[in-house]
C-alpha cells in the first residue's frame, strides 16, 4: 500500500519508517510563524516554561501584519513585544515597517517556505504554502511556543481526500472560483481534519498565484493542509527564490484516500460566497442584484500580482461607483512595487480606488475599512462570518479580484461581462 | 473531573470570530478577553452566564482562525467545559494545549434544551442531564490527549520531558 504526500513529507519529518492515517507523531519543524496577534501569547508561554534560546533563529519567521501600521496603543504594545523578543533572540525572518507584508503571501515570495517543509504557523492561513507541495498547517500559539523551544510538535496525520480537476477553466474563473466552488459542495466542515490533495489536468496547468489562493482556503472547508505536488511550475516559482536545498514529493499510485471527488472546472462559472459562510456559494448569473457599499482586493488568498493585473484589467478607464469605497491592498512590499512599475497603482488610483499599505487591514475587521450597520462589501478575501469585517449587522460576500473590481464599477456584485 | 452547569446552546459552526471577535486581538489579556466571550453570538452571554456554566456547540464548532484568544476568552469568563457535536482542529488542539476541558457527543446535544443543567463525569465518559436517568456518552479521548490534560497542558508536558 501506498503512501500520500502529505504521509510522506511527515515520515520524512520523523525518525519512523512509515507512517499511516490516524498516527500520532512528533515530528521536526522547518518553519514556524507568528504574526503580532499569536506570537505575544507564544512568546510569553515560551518564558514561562524556562525558554532562555529558541531552537533555531533560522527557522522562525515572525511577521508583524495584522494591526500595522499600529492601529492603536495595544496593538503597537504586542508589536513592541515581538519585536523585542525577535531582536533579543536574533530571529532571521523578523518582518516589521517597510518590509511587511501579508505573512502568506510573504514567505512563499521570499522563499522562506519551500517543497518538501514542515510548516506551522499560529494563523489558520497556513495551509496556503501547501501550494508549493509543503505540508503546512496552522496551530494555536501554544504550539508555536513549543516549536520555538523544541523544533518540535505533534501531530495526527490526516487522512487524505483527492480532488480529481479537470476542464479547461473559462473566462474569468480562477482558482479562487474553484475553491469557492469546492467548498461550496463539500461545506465548512467537509474535510475536517482532513488533507486536500488537489490534483489533475486543471491543476497541472493552473498557475502558483492561483494555487496559493486554493491552498489558503482549505482551512475553510475545516482541512489541516491542502496540498498539491509540485511540478515544472513549482519549480519555476521557487528556483528563483530558494536559498536552501527542497525537495519534491508526490503521492503514489496505490496511495489510499478517504474520499475522491472529481470536478468538472470547464463548467463553473465566477463564484460568490454568501453570507455567513464560505460554502454558501452561489454561481455569479445567480447572485442578484446586490448592491455593495465597499470591495476590497487584497488579503493572503487574493492579494498577488496576478490578483492585482487582472483587477487593473478590469478597473482601467473605467471608475468605481460613487457610492463604493474600493480599497486595494498589495500584499507584499515586492507586489507594490511591481504594481507601482506596471502602472497598475496609477489605474487604481484613476479608478478611484484607496491603496493601502501591504498589511491584513480590513480583511479581519482589523482597521482601514471597517463596516457599519448594514453595509455590504464584496471582498476577495477568505471568511464572511458575521461580524468579520466589521459591524454584526454587516454582510460580506466573498468572490475572486475579477468579480470585485467589475462589483466595484457597477456598485452592485456583477461579472466583469457585464461590463 | 465532574463538571456540573446550566448548558448554553449554540448552533453548528460557531466561529472564531462569533467567540472573540478579531477587534478585540490587540491584547492578550484573558480579563480583557473574557468581557467579549461569545460576543457576536450571543451579546448578553456574559452578563447572564455564571461560573462553570457550560457551552454547548453543534457540528464544527470553534471553526475559523487559529487563534488561541477563543478558547482563553471562553476558560477566563468562567465557563467549566465546552461540549459539542464535533470541533474544528486548530480549536481542538489549542483547547487541550491549553488546557480547556472539551468533550465531543452528537447525542446529547440532540438531545438537550438551551438551559438545562448537565453533569459531565470525564474520567467516566458520561454526560446525564439533571431531572432524568437517561446517560449519554463522550467520545473517548486518545490517550496522549489525556496525558497532556494530565500535566496541565503542552508546555508543562514538554517541560517534563
Ligand atoms: S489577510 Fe486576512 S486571512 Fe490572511 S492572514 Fe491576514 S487576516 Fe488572516
Amino acid at each position: 500500500m501506498g503512501n500520500t504526500i502529505t504521509e510522506k513529507i511527515l515520515t520524512a519529518h520523523t525518525k519512523l519508517k512509515k507512517i499511516s492515517a490516524g498516527q500520532l507523531i512528533n515530528a521536526r519543524v522547518d518553519i514556524a510563524l507568528g504574526n503580532d496577534v499569536t506570537a505575544p501569547i507564544a512568546i510569553n508561554e515560551f518564558i514561562k516554561a524556562g525558554g532562555k534560546k529558541v531552537f533555531n533563529k533560522n527557522k522562525i519567521a515572525l511577521v508583524l501584519d495584522h494591526f500595522t501600521p499600529n492601529k492603536d496603543i495595544n496593538s503597537a504594545q504586542q508589536c513592541k513585544a515581538v519585536r523585542e523578543f525577535a531582536l533579543k533572540q536574533k530571529i532571521i525572518h523578523f518582518y516589521e515597517g517597510g518590509n511587511v507584508g501579508i505573512e502568506h503571501a510573504l514567505l512563499p515570495e521570499q522563499g522562506i517556505v519551500l517543497p518538501g517543509d514542515l510548516v506551522v504557523g499560529a494563523d489558520s492561513h497556513t495551509c496556503t504554502y501547501g501550494a508549493l507541495g509543503a505540508f503546512a498547517t496552522g496551530v494555536g500559539s501554544t504550539d508555536l511556543a513549543a516549536v520555538m523551544l523544541t523544533g518540535e510538535l505533534w501531530f495526527k496525520v490526516p487522512e487524505s481526500i483527492k480532488f480529481v480537476i479537470y476542464g479547461k477553466l473559462q473566462k474569468w474563473v480562477s482558482g479562487k472560483d474553484l475553491i469557492l466552488h469546492i467548498i461550496g459542495r463539500i461545506g465548512v466542515d467537509g474535510a475536517l481534519y482532513k488533507a486536500m490533495e488537489f490534483t489533475g489536468e486543471t491543476i497541472g496547468k493552473l498557475p502558483m498565484a492561483d494555487r496559493l489562493s486554493m491552498a489558503n482556503m482549505a482551512i475553510e472547508a475545516g482541512a489541516k493542509n491542502g496540498i498539491f505536488a509540485p511540478d515544472a511550475i513549482t519549480r519555476e516559482y521557487v528556483k528563483k527564490r530558494a536559498k536552501r536545498d527542497y525537495k519534491f514529493y508526490s503521492s503514489d499510485a496505490d496511495a489510499v484516500y478517504s474520499d475522491i471527488i472529481e470536478i468538472n472546472a470547464g463548467v463553473i462559472e465566477p463564484q460568490v460566497a454568501f453570507p455567513h459562510l464560505p460554502s454558501n456559494v452561489k454561481p455569479i448569473n445567480k447572485a442578484g442584484k446586490i448592491k455593495i457599499d465597499q470591495s476590497l482586493i487584497g488579503s493572503c488568498t487574493n492579494g498577488r500580482i496576478e490578483d492585482l493585473r487582472i483587477a487593473a484589467q478590469i478597473l482601467k478607464k473605467r471608475k468605481a461607483a460613487p457610492t463604493v469605497r474600493l480599497i486595494v491592498i498589495p500584499a507584499t512590499p515586492a507586489i507594490y512595487k511591481q504594481a507601482l512599475k506596471e502602472g497598475l497603482i496609477e489605474v487604481f488610483m484613476n479608478a478611484d480606488a484607496i491603496i493601502s499599505p501591504p498589511s491584513c487591514g480590513a480583511c479581519l475587521g482589523g482597521h482601514m475599512g471597517i463596516l457599519a450597520e448594514g453595509e455590504r462589501a464584496v471582498a476577495t478575501t477568505n471568511r464572511n462570518f458575521v461580524g468579520r469585517m466589521g459591524h454584526t449587522k454587516s454582510e460580506v460576500y466573498l468572490a475572486s479580484p475579477a468579480v470585485a473590481a467589475a462589483s466595484a464599477v457597477l456598485g452592485r456584485i456583477a461579472s466583469p461581462e457585464e461590463l | 473531573m465532574i463538571f456540573r452547569g446550566k448548558v448554553w446552546k449554540f448552533g453548528d459552526n460557531v466561529d472564531t470570530d462569533a467567540i472573540i471577535p478579531a477587534r478585540y486581538l490587540t491584547t492578550s489579556d484573558p480579563r480583557e478577553l473574557a468581557l467579549h466571550c461569545m460576543e457576536d453570538a450571543d451579546p448578553n452571554f456574559v452578563a447572564r452566564m455564571k461560573t462553570g456554566d457550560i457551552i454547548l456547540g453543534g457540528e464544527n464548532f470553534g471553526c475559523g482562525s487559529s487563534r488561541e484568544h477563543a478558547p482563553i476568552a471562553i476558560k477566563a469568563a468562567g465557563v467549566s467545559c465546552v461540549v459539542a457535536k464535533s470541533f474544528a482542529r486548530i480549536f481542538y488542539r489549542n483547547s487541550f494545549n491549553m488546557g480547556l476541558p472539551i468533550f465531543e457527543s452528537v447525542e446529547l446535544v440532540d438531545a438537550i434544551k438551551d438551559g438545562e443543567e448537565i453533569t459531565v463525569d470525564s474520567s467516566r465518559g458520561t454526560i446525564a442531564i439533571a431531572g432524568s436517568t437517561k446517560t449519554f456518552t463522550i467520545n473517548p479521548i486518545p490517550p496522549f490527549m489525556e496525558k497532556l490534560i494530565a500535566d496541565g497542558g503542552l508546555m508543562k508536558h514538554i517541560s517534563r520531558k
